[in-house]
Parts: structure tokens; C-alpha cells; sequence
């Protein structure tokens, strides 16, 4: 077999479907993570294709375990996203996004910093436009946030880059560990791109504000980019154990209060990530498996649930939960289908989430970090609060909206339907996804005590939505916006500009003043003396000339004998 | 135009979906008592563990986001309207 890359193929059909017509262009688009994924899959495992530029040795290939199943799983995800935007006629949308799905490839296949680095930019300039093409003023400005802040994450990974080639002579990606400067940086860049609390808001501020396709797209590759990233570097590294225990808590506070149906998922996004960031940082062959089957689901389950919160915004034109309800009248498959997504991303035992987040928190308990257990079991309680019932709820159900849209185009079904099939059934035969895993598995999910206490803390959860919702305690949706780190940017350095120009400005008045003051007065006195009128423009008789110039030398003749 | 009923548009409905949540939330207490639970952490043996911490974790986390709201909701063009 040839060993071509994967994103080659992505990024050659990207072109071809910018000139080909629509229906060849369709054709194409599903056909490209197919051939991908069956020319992946005869790729021989454990190998690297290596490029000589210069003296620069070049891997834009490297196949192991753990690039093989993010490898599989992007090809999944660019399908499924792809068969949800078929019916766009957006040529400039389908473009991007198979250069975004192919620059994730790319990025997941790169064996050295440098074809990592082009790629982590690419990430960020071609999932750009997918924001962009919202056409609204509120997109554009979101989507210029987002790409500041994404090149600031490349920046960041090349400095560390070029600092580890300096210290080491080689620009290999292999694991790294914190320590040297080069590693702090190279740790930063894939934390802000892992939205790590308070490098986070590119993600709840962009992805909302995303195309109804382009957010399923979004949602399935930059994050999970990342955390492949910090596996491959970071793995073992303690503190990611207390940054994805802090990511999973902060955000589900936010979702509880967020009126917007994709922002709120977008929060459940972080909230999933720290599961993964906490797996990765104790670095246990069972957490790195967990956090990597749980990073797997995770692109399913998030993307059929951006898929089915697409789906009412691309039929009602809202998505706020103060604006909608009571659609699963006239919506009942999306509705379906959205349930069975929640009931992944809650970890239903039988639904996909399950499988793979109870492999995280086993491991957290063989390491004894009590207190990060305690806090991933809020996470796991509060998600199915928020994302398990709150989405469902709000959107489909709860007060009636009087909405009546029709179910979605069909293209948009199949997809969910098929991303519903995927959390089934990885949910009811995990072994599939765990032969994937880079460390053998000897985990076994359903066991008695861990279906018993998941399914009492899932019912026992609901029953407090129930009661605070019917004794009304529970905070009604409000159109609103909750201040979060983003103010910080957004509000408080754009302040502090402002007030520190206006200080200059209002110094360089005062100078100005005082030096036209003193330009006057300076002008006035030369003018009065050499002015038409002034002592030294007058013309002066010869004589009194001569008169001086005999006091003069008589003054000299003076000094001269004294 | 008339629109014919829908399931939860009957109360009587609404109230059974609510009964079998909490028929099924019972039962899983009742198991509590009946199955053995494997134990990998000691506060996990404390009766009820999970029934209790579902619960009242949710309930916290709902009157918490609630108070957040006093610090943290702006109107809704909050950033728009200045930028």
C-alpha cells in the first residue's frame, strides 16, 4: 500500500469540490473519509513516513495506537458532519470544512513539531471561516476572537518548539513532561486549545456563533486535537490531574444559568474535556484508555447533540431556551434522537458515555485522589443535569413555544440517526472501541456496583430536577449573558485602554496648551523687538553710531590701564 | 386550526412519567439495602451514597448557579452595545 497521508487526500478533495459542480461535489465529499478511512486502515501500524527538508528531518506521518484510533475516529466524525451539511449549497462551507477535518489529520499523524505546528494553524484558520459564514456582525467579531486567540496558541507552540530543537537538537513530538521553559510553553498552547479555566471562552464564545453544520464540525476536532496533543506529551503529568478536575466543575454552573442551547453544550464540551485532561494526567494505562475511548464518544455523542440542537435552529431560527419548548410535537425523531444523545453524554449504563467515563473514574480511585473523585462525581451528577435533561427539556419539551417545525431535511437525520446508532452500540459492545485503545484492556463496565450506583445517581438527580423544577426553585431560561473569563478582554483591558488614552490624550492637551501659551509669549516679545516697530528694527542715525563707538573705546582704554 | 392532544399535554400523563421516576428511584434505594455493593473507596460504603450525593448534589448545583446569576447576568447585548 502507498503511505499517503491522510490529510493529502482531504486537502485534494477540498480543492476538487472548489471547482467541481454541486452534484459531483456531494458526491465527493461523502466519498473523501471513506477512501480516507479505507486507505487508513491499510496503512502498516507502528510506522513513519519521514521527508528530508534541508537538514530538517520531517515525519508527516506517523502511525501508532494512539494516532491510529484519533485517526479513525476524525474520519468518523468529518463523515457524520459532512451527510449533516450535505443539503448546504455553500460551496465556500464544504471547502473549509474538509480542509479543517484534513488539517486534524494531519495534526494527529505529525511526528515532529513542525508539521504539527502548520497544521495547529491551519486548524485555527480553516474552522475560522465555519464561524465566519454565519454572516452575522456578532459571528464576525466571535470568529476574529476566536482566530486571535488560536494563532496565539500556535505562536506559543512554536516559541517552545524552536526552544526544545535549541536544547535537544531534534524536533520530534514525543512525550515531553513540564519542566523546562520550552515544555511550559508548548504546555500552554495546547492548553488553550484544550480550553484549560480561563483559557476557555474562544470555545463557549465562537461555536455558538457558528453555522448550524459548521459548529457539529467544530465541535468534533480542534478540542479533541488537543487532547490527543496532551496525551502524546503530557501523559503522567500530575498537574493536569487538578486543571480537568476544575474543568469539569466550573462549567456545569454556567450551563445551569446559559440560555443559549448551544452555548450550554458548548460548556458541557469543557466539562467533558477535564474528564479526559484528569485520565491523562495520572497517566495509568486505564486512564489514558479511558480519557482516549471517552475523547472517542465524546465526538459522537457531542456532535449528534450540536447536530440535534442544529437541527431546531436550522427549522425555527432560535435557540434559546427562553424561546423554545413543546417541540417534540411536531419533532419527535430529532427529539428521539437528542435523548439518546443525552442519555450518552450522561453515561447511561447501554449508552456510550458509560463505557468509557467509568474507566477515568476507576482510575482516579486506584491512584487515591479522593477529593478529585468526589468532584468528577459532581461533574458526572451535574452533566446529566444540564446536558442530559436541561437540553431535552428546554428545547422539546417543558412550556409550549406554540412552535410547530417540521422534523429536519432528511440528510440531517440519517446523520443523527447514525451518530445514535454509534453511541448504542460502542455503549452496549464496548469491546469494539476498546480493541482500539493503545493499552491492552482489562476493564470490564458492567459490573453490578458500578450499573447500581450510576443508575442511582442518574435517577436520583433527576428526581432533584423534578422537585426543583415543580416546587420552582429551579432559575427560569432569561435572555441574558453571564459574564465569564472572556470579560476580562472583552470588558476590562478594552477599559483600561480607554482610560489610560484618554489620560494621555488628556496630558497631551495640557502640554499643548501650555506650549502654545509660551510660543505666544515667546512670539510677542521677539516681535516686539524685531518687529516693524521694535528698538532693534529702528534705523539708527550715523552719528549717534560714532558716538558709541567712542564710549566703547573709551571704556576699553579704561579697563585696558586699570 | 385544532391541534389533536399530545401526550404530555395531559396532566394525568405528565403525572405518571413523574410516579415511575420516582417508583424507579425507590427501587434502586430498596436495591441499596438488598445487593451487595462492591466498595473501591471507603466513603462509597456509607448507605445510600450515591442516592444521596445525586441528589443533593444536583440540588446545590441548581441554588448555586442560582446565586451566580446575581453576579454574573448581564443584559443580553451586554458586549454589543459597548464594543
Amino acid at each position: 500500500m502507498i503511505e499517503l497521508p491522510s490529510f493529502v487526500i482531504f486537502y485534494v478533495a477540498a480543492i476538487l469540490v472548489a471547482v467541481l459542480p454541486h452534484r459531483l461535489g456531494q458526491v465527493l465529499l461523502l466519498s473523501t473519509p471513506v477512501i480516507g478511512g479505507i486507505i487508513l486502515h491499510g496503512l502498516t501500524a507502528d510506522s513513519a513516513l519521514e521527508w528530508r527538508v534541508m537538514q530538517l528531518v520531517l515525519t508527516p506521518l506517523r502511525i501508532d495506537p494512539l494516532s491510529l484510533i484519533f485517526g479513525y475516529l476524525f474520519h468518523i466524525a468529518a463523515f457524520l458532519g459532512i451527510v449533516f451539511a450535505l443539503h448546504l449549497r455553500d460551496r465556500w462551507q464544504s471547502v473549509t470544512s474538509l480542509l479543517y477535518a484534513g488539517s486534524a489529520l494531519g495534526a494527529v499523524f505529525a511526528g515532529d513539531f513542525l508539521t504539527l505546528f502548520f497544521f495547529w494553524e491551519m486548524l485555527a484558520l480553516t474552522s475560522a471561516f465555519l464561524i465566519f459564514a454565519r454572516k452575522t456582525e456578532r459571528a464576525r467579531s466571535a470568529g476574529i476572537r476566536y482566530v486571535i486567540i488560536q494563532v496565539i496558541s500556535g505562536v506559543l507552540l512554536l516559541a517552545g518548539a524552536l526552544v526544545i530543537y535549541r536544547q535537544t537538537g531534534s524536533l520530534a513530538f514525543n512525550h515531553i513532561g513540564l519542566g523546562t521553559f520550552g515544555s511550559v510553553l508548548i504546555f500552554l498552547a495546547f492548553g488553550i486549545k484544550c480550553a484549560f479555566p480561563l483559557l476557555h471562552n474562544w470555545l463557549t464564545d465562537a461555536y455558538p456563533e457558528a453555522t448550524v453544520t459548521g459548529t457539529v464540525f467544530l465541535s468534533a476536532f480542534t478540542t479533541k486535537v488537543a487532547v490527543y496533543a496532551l496525551a502524546r506529551g503530557f501523559a503522567g503529568t500530575e498537574a493536569l490531574v487538578y486543571i480537568g478536575a476544575v474543568m469539569t466543575c466550573f462549567p456545569i454552573f454556567y450551563a445551569v444559568i446559559e440560555n443559549d442551547l448551544r452555548r450550554v453544550l458548548a460548556y458541557s464540551m469543557i466539562n467533558q474535556i477535564g474528564f479526559m485532561v484528569v485520565g491523562i494526567g495520572l497517566g495509568t494505562a486505564l486512564a489514558v484508555n479511558g480519557a482516549i475511548a471517552h475523547a472517542f464518544n465524546d465526538v459522537i455523542f457531542k456532535g449528534l447533540l450540536m447536530m440535534s440542537m442544529g437541527a431546531v435552529l436550522f427549522r425555527t431560527g432560535r435557540i434559546n431556551g427562553s424561546d423554545l419548548g413543546g417541540l417534540h410535537k411536531s419533532m419527535p425523531i430529532t427529539t428521539t434522537l437528542c435523548i439518546v444523545g443525552a442519555a450518552s453524554i450522561s453515561a447511561f449504563p447501554l449508552f456510550s458515555g458509560f463505557v468509557s467515563k467509568s474507566m477515568v473514574m476507576m482510575a482516579v480511585l486506584e491512584e487515591n485522589h479522593s477529593i478529585v473523585w468526589l468532584a468528577l462525581l459532581f461533574a458526572s451528577a451535574g452533566v446529566f443535569h444540564h446536558a442530559g435533561i436541561k437540553i431535552p427539556f428546554f428545547a422539546f419539551f417543558g412550556h409550549d413555544s406554540g412552535i410547530r417545525s417540521p422534523e429536519p431535511p432528511v440528510n440531517m437525520l440519517i446523520a443523527m440517526s447514525i451518530s445514535a446508532a454509534l453511541c448504542v452500540l460502542i455503549g452496549s459492545y464496548p469491546w469494539l472501541l476498546y480493541s482500539l485503545l493503545p493499552f491492552e484492556v482489562s476493564y470490564t463496565p458492567f459490573d453490578r456496583s458500578h450499573v447500581l450506583s450510576q443508575l442511582q445517581l442518574l435517577a436520583f438527580s433527576a428526581v432533584a430536577f423534578a422537585w426543583l423544577k415543580i416546587s420552582g426553585l429551579y432559575p427560569p431560561e432569561l435572555r441574558s449573558t453571564n459574564i465569564d473569563a472572556e470579560w476580562l478582554y472583552r470588558r476590562f483591558v478594552p477599559c483600561i485602554i480607554r482610560v489610560i488614552t484618554g489620560e494621555i490624550s488628556r496630558v497631551r492637551d495640557v502640554v499643548m496648551k501650555l506650549l502654545r501659551v509660551s510660543n505666544k509669549t515667546i512670539m510677542n516679545s521677539v516681535f516686539r523687538h524685531y518687529g516693524p516697530k521694535g528698538t532693534l528694527a529702528r534705523t539708527w542715525p550715523t552719528g549717534s553710531m560714532v558716538l558709541w563707538v567712542a564710549v566703547l573705546l573709551a571704556a576699553s582704554l579704561l579697563l585696558y590701564y586699570l | 386550526m385544532s391541534e389533536h392532544k399530545h401526550f404530555f399535554d395531559k396532566v394525568r400523563n405528565v403525572r405518571a412519567v413523574l410516579w415511575t421516576l420516582f417508583v424507579v428511584c425507590v427501587l434502586l434505594f430498596v436495591a441499596d439495602l438488598i445487593l451487595e455493593r462492591h466498595v473501591d473507596h471507603p466513603w462509597e460504603a456509607f448507605f445510600g451514597f450515591y442516592v444521596l450525593f445525586g441528589f443533593f448534589s444536583c440540588v446545590v448545583l441548581v441554588l448555586i448557579a442560582k446565586q451566580m446569576r446575581k453576579v454574573l447576568m448581564r443584559k443580553e447585548n451586554y458586549y454589543e452595545d459597548n464594543d
